[in-house]
């Protein structure tokens, strides 16, 4: 039985990996110690931290040592088992992550509700439900300021308090995990590595309101997250902690799992409910909002997985400890799913009020190619593109929405030069134009048309004159859509207006892409003089577009050349040109 | 009484109930915001973002249609913001839409083409948002759907799921690709669809129109060989006026013969005959099952729509749906046996053709069971299968009786006026009043009386079973019998007592049911718009003829008298049997 683990690290990419070379070094030493079945060595695809030399991570203890060096062995191994930590080598990131609602992901067996509650899972509710009651819950929410995380921000206890006041026979519980921005996964983290914390912010949220039905709706492209979500409602029901007379109070919850039949529209409230109703994923003038009028007509609370998974947290900690974390007008932390050209790609979890900074170059350490941010999209197709000149904002509601951002629910797409900001919100306006459910004109005809401008532009067809009709399209579209899919879908557009408005122009009149992304404006040529004739190009080309030869040297039709990249990609010598 | 509350309209202070949508506010200070896909009590799904307004302290411009007015609320309806953005809107759609105006159906009625007219369109600045042509549902013989002139405003939609409980058409895809469609995209024909078209009357654009049978007619009328008859539905003469200019509610009965007869009709004849007849045929088989103790309660069959909705939503309650045919078949049948036998007339060469307020008309003329001339004709004649023919040959709506007139140049404003011809163009006041919810029920009961009890009737107007109202019930002695009886007009309110004779326990003996809101003078083959206001007036024209017919008991109806005494025989006799009456065939939900 091993006591110890250490995962093992070579996060210098500029030499060769050094990982193997330290992993039997370390391994000798164990066995010449005759430790070598107390402590394990894994060696790691990624540790989470970026040029840092060789990094270890112990486990259980969970310190990181940076910069390690084979001379470093014998004391670190000696700290080990003295339990005892080598100050030098301990990593200190600039900004720390703050996990609270992924504070169980990793840790805990997900299928296991015993590991759940020894990490103090359902204590929240135990309290809830013994001491605390309707009025001191919601006021505890109160106090600690969390808004909603699902992208609006709408302030948790009040949304409850509605839900309460409303005099019903019936009232209903939902949890929202249709997540369906492109790039984000928090919400199928939680669920699929900690679902009883979900399932206990919606046994909480349940009590707060006097409802006795809850629903899941979980999209079902997820099908681990369905699987633990319903092994851990089976298991709650066995715990006494679903069904009649929950805990042995006076109060019964019944939960069932309702599948998304992959509308991206189904996430937002309205539409969902119809969903669950059985009827089509149809967005409802609001208001009357849900808490008052929602499912079959009765008062519903619908909060985000990740709302939830808070609750239980603030319950025990209390919602002062909540309050103290994060800014001024949003309290606690947000999960991101930073992805796109960073090099550390993933989950991120910091208090509000970090920047996007921070988050983009700290955490994530920043690109991937080693070539500057060139702007960072939070919020996915709702959200907007943040210029690498703001990137200093301190991450909060308010903060992103003045910038023509959102925090949405948390997805945060990095990019740097190579991306081009007229095929950025033509890919996510792309994407609501097909998601649109169809149904007001704004959202379902303007999307579409704005669609048609931006692929004009980037076709080489765009007209100077564009630009003022799309502004004029995007108020329409954010000032007389149904639904905060319409409402929000010409974001993308608005911003990298806003921010790179002479990209535009530059695709409009000179016909050209900066980026070289717009395949239609974009010309191959081989330079002759760092071409060495090695023929890879002419191999590789699927339309057979390069001829020549050894002797006189190699060139690219333009009639015939797809713009496929290939041969960008196959050249050693940097020789073949975009422009 | 009503909560009142005070809000301010563009600037000026005014007061109304709190109940209130910020449109109907509007509307009843005297402003009228422009609506598209809104209709009242029917359709409310905020989809065309046309009837924008301000309000003050709101993010974004509101849907008034939806929006409940607050105390304290500023609303500004006439804003550049809010013109803008209703603009725009409008041209967003009008980018989606065919601009073929000029040989559209709808050319004259379309609300599209108004409203993009008042709020001052004079261009699109977008590119056509439509680049493939949709195909056609021409499935149905009643309807035809165009989605490409569709602008998916849902009115269709909650009239055929809200009004009627049909659901036979929903919305499909998504975004761009949403359209209105039956039941995995089959056609309109092989869907639950009864044919009603309420979805065509509520329809704001030619996108839903009736399958047109016009140039068959005309084809008819010049062929000289043709003995063309027509028969006109007692609903049609209270709103025919109205294609030409009339105020809704005129009778044009006189001139709308002269019209018919002017475009070469050899006979022009009255449905409202047949309407006698099936009094006569329903009233004996009614008393014959109160007598006998038969199936009750009996429910009314004129009405197509509500005849197939039956066969597929209620099949196991087909027994007691009346035996007889609707008017229209009753009619086609004896113009081609007794009338051509009358006078000497080849039945294969006798073209009926009816005028209809209705669509599902012409879905119930082309049922295969609706060739009994034929059957009577068959070996008399020796006729070969290959030879059969409809009794009723050509089903048009009011709207394409009018354009007939108006192709032909007719001023029908300026007509004097005749008669129908006899004898099938005889009928008393009982059938005039078949074209309004609640008349087949007046009329059944004044012959039901007199037959039962061999007594005078005094009062012949019934009054609780007139007027909109969805379910009517009444109680009516006759002669000490106690004889409950229910009128439904829409099939939603028809499912409600439909229900009860399922569960076997309809406290009726007599039933009436009308597919469309308000009867026949409702129906979807009528002028547009039909409205609750125009439907009101219709029902008022319809028992002012009554009130004005010389005899007003169909059994008085001395054409049908003679009918029985020449041919028929008596009521529910060996001829009816054949000729008049009917059978239901059990239809799937799902096809």
């Amino acid at each position: 039985m091993y006591n110890k683990v250490i995962l093992i690290k070579d996060t210098d990419l500029k030499r060769q990996d050094k990982t193997r070379d330290f992993y039997t070094h370390l391994l000798d030493y164990l066995r010449e110690n005759n430790l070598h079945s107390e402590i394990l060595l894994v060696r790691v695809a990624d540790i989470g931290v970026y040029d840092k030399g060789l990094v270890l991570k112990m486990l259980p203890d969970r310190n990181t040592y940076i910069n390690v060096q084979d001379t470093d062995i014998k004391r670190i191994v000696d700290s080990i088992l003295q339990g005892k930590i080598i100050e030098e080598l301990v990593f200190r990131p600039k900004v720390k992550q703050h996990r609270i609602v992924l504070r169980n992901c990793g840790n805990i067996d997900p299928e296991n509700i015993d590991e759940y509650i020894f990490s103090g899972g359902y204590a929240g509710l135990k309290k809830v439900l013994g001491e605390l009651g309707q009025q001191k819950l919601i006021e505890e929410i109160k106090i600690s300021g969390i808004r909603g995380r699902g992208g609006a921000g709408y302030p948790t206890w009040m949304k409850w308090n509605f839900a309460r006041e409303v005099e019903s026979d019936q009232k209903f519980v939902i949890c929202n995990a249709d997540e369906g921005d492109p790039g984000a996964y928090m919400d199928r983290s939680v669920l699929e590595s900690d679902p009883h914390s979900v399932i206990e912010g919606l046994i909480i949220a349940a009590f707060a309101i006097g409802a006795s039905k809850g629903y899941f709706y979980i999209r079902a492209e997820y099908p681990l997250a369905v699987e633990r979500i319903n092994k851990a409602i089976k298991q709650a029901y066995a715990y006494g902690l679903l069904g009649n007379n929950i805990l042995g109070s006076s109060f019964n919850l019944d939960l069932e799992i309702r599948l998304g039949a992959g509308a991206f529209v189904c996430g937002e409230e309205t539409a969902l409910i119809s969903s669950i109703e059985g009827k089509r994923g149809y967005p409802h003038p609001r208001p009357p909002y849900p808490s008052v009028k929602g499912l079959w007509g009765k008062p519903t609370v619908i909060n985000n997985v990740e709302t939830l998974a808070n609750i239980p947290a603030i319950i025990s900690k209390g919602g002062k400890w909540f309050a103290q974390i994060g800014t001024q007008t949003s309290k606690g932390t947000k999960v991101f799913a930073v992805t796109g050209k960073v090099k550390n790609s993933g989950l991120v979890e910091i208090a509000m009020g970090a920047t996007l900074r921070e988050i983009v170059m700290d955490i994530c350490g920043g690109t991937l190619s080693g070539k500057p941010v060139k702007a960072v999209q939070t919020g996915g197709p709702s959200g907007g593109v943040i210029p690498e000149s703001l990137l200093d904002t301190p991450v909060d509601y308010e903060n992103l929405q003045k910038l023509g951002s959102i925090m949405g629910s948390g997805g945060m797409i990095v990019m740097d030069e190579d991306d081009c900001m007229v095929d950025i919100p033509k890919f996510y306006l792309g994407f609501c134009v097909e998601e649109s459910c169809g149904k007001c004109s704004p959202c379902r005809i303007g999307g579409f048309q704005m669609l048609g401008y931006l692929k004009r532009i980037s076709e080489g067809q765009g007209k100077p004159e564009d630009l003022a009709q799309m502004r004029r399209l995007s108020v329409a579209m954010q000032k007389a859509s149904l639904c905060g899919l319409g409402q929000t879908a010409s974001n993308p557009v608005v911003s990298t207006l806003k921010y790179f408005e002479p990209e535009y122009n530059e695709h409009i009149l000179n016909k050209r892409c900066p980026a070289g992304k717009c395949s239609h404006l974009v010309t191959y040529s081989i330079v002759g003089d760092k071409c060495k004739r090695c023929g890879l190009c002419v191999i590789n080309c699927p339309p057979k577009a390069i001829s020549g030869d050894k002797e006189k040297g190699f060139s690219i039709a333009p009639e015939k050349c797809v713009k496929c990249g290939r041969c960008v990609d196959v050249c050693k010598f940097k020789a073949i040109s975009k422009d | 009484m009503a909560k009142n509350i005070s809000l301010k309209i563009d600037g000026k202070p005014c007061n109304c109930e709190a109940s209130l949508t910020v449109l109907e506010a509007c509307q009843k200070n005297g402003i009228n915001i422009p609506t598209l896909c809104y209709l009242k009590d029917i359709n409310k799904e905020a989809a065309c973002s046309i009837c924008l307004v301000e309000i003050k302290g709101a993010k974004n411009l509101a849907r008034s249609c939806v929006t409940s007015v607050k105390e304290g609320m500023e609303i500004a309806t006439n804003t550049p913001r809010v013109r803008n953005a209703r603009k725009l809107n409008m041209e967003l759609l009008l980018a989606g839409h065919p601009k073929d105006c000029l040989c559209c159906d709808r050319n004259q009625s379309c609300e599209l083409r108004k409203l993009a007219f008042d709020m001052g369109i004079s261009q699109v600045r977008f590119p056509k948002t439509i680049k493939t042509e949709l195909p056609l549902d021409t499935t149905s013989v009643s309807l035809v759907r165009d989605p490409n002139k569709c602008i998916l405003c849902g009115r269709c939609v909650s009239v055929c799921s809200g009004i009627q409980s049909v659901k036979a058409i929903d919305f499909s895809g998504r975004g761009k690709s949403s359209k209105v469609t039956t039941f995995f995209d089959s056609g309109l024909a092989n869907s639950v669809c009864v044919n009603c078209g309420q979805c065509l009357l509520v329809c704001p654009t030619g996108a839903i129109t009736e399958q047109g049978a016009t140039d068959g007619v005309w084809q008819e009328l010049a062929d000289p060989k043709k003995f063309v008859v027509v028969e006109v539905a007692p609903a049609v003469r209270a709103a025919i006026g109205e294609e030409f200019g009339m105020p809704a509610g005129t009778l044009a009965t006189a001139k709308m013969t002269q019209a018919l007869r002017k475009l070469g009709f050899a006979k022009v004849f009255d449905t409202q005959f047949s309407a006698d007849l099936t009094i006569m045929e329903e009233g004996y088989e009614l008393i014959g099952r109160i007598k006998n103790k038969g199936k009750l309660p009996l429910i009314t069959s004129c009405s197509p729509g509500w005849i197939k909705f039956a066969e597929h939503f209620f099949p196991g309650i087909l027994g007691h749906v009346s035996s007889c045919k609707s008017p229209q078949q009753m009619f086609g049948a004896i113009a081609k046996t007794y009338y051509a036998e009358k006078y000497n007339l080849d039945p294969r060469n006798i073209v009926v053709v009816s005028i209809m307020p209705c669509t599902a008309k012409k879905f119930e003329a082309k049922r295969p069971e609706m060739k009994s001339a034929f059957a009577y004709w068959k070996d008399k004649l020796s006729l070969k299968e290959s030879e059969s023919f409809y009794d009723v040959d050509y089903v048009l709506t009011t709207r394409e009786a009018s354009r007939l007139i108006k192709e032909a140049g007719i001023d029908f404003i300026n007509l004097a006026g005749e008669d129908f011809d006899a004898p099938l163009g005889v009928s008393t006041g009982a059938a005039v009043i078949f074209g309004a919810t609640g008349g087949v029920m007046e009329a059944a009961l004044r012959t039901a009386y007199e037959v039962l009890t061999g007594k005078n009737l005094e009062k012949v107007d019934f009054m609780e079973l007139r007027g909109l109202t969805g379910i009517k019930v009444a109680e009516v002695d006759i002669d000490g019998l106690k004889v409950k009886v229910a009128v439904a007009n829409s099939l939603s309110n028809a499912r409600v007592l439909l229900d009860e004779v399922k569960a076997g326990r309809s406290p009726y003996v007599f039933i009436e049911i009308m597919t469309c809101p308000g009867g026949c003078i409702g129906g979807a083959g009528q002028p547009i718009p039909t409205d609750e206001a125009v439907r009101l007036k219709r029902i008022e024209a319809i028992y002012r003829e009554d009130k004005n017919k010389a005899l007003r008991k169909s059994h008085e109806n001395p054409a049908v008298q003679a009918l029985y005494k020449e041919f028929l025989i008596k009521p529910l006799g060996e001829k009816s049997h054949h000729l008049l009456h009917t059978h239901y065939t059990e239809r799937k939900e799902v096809k």
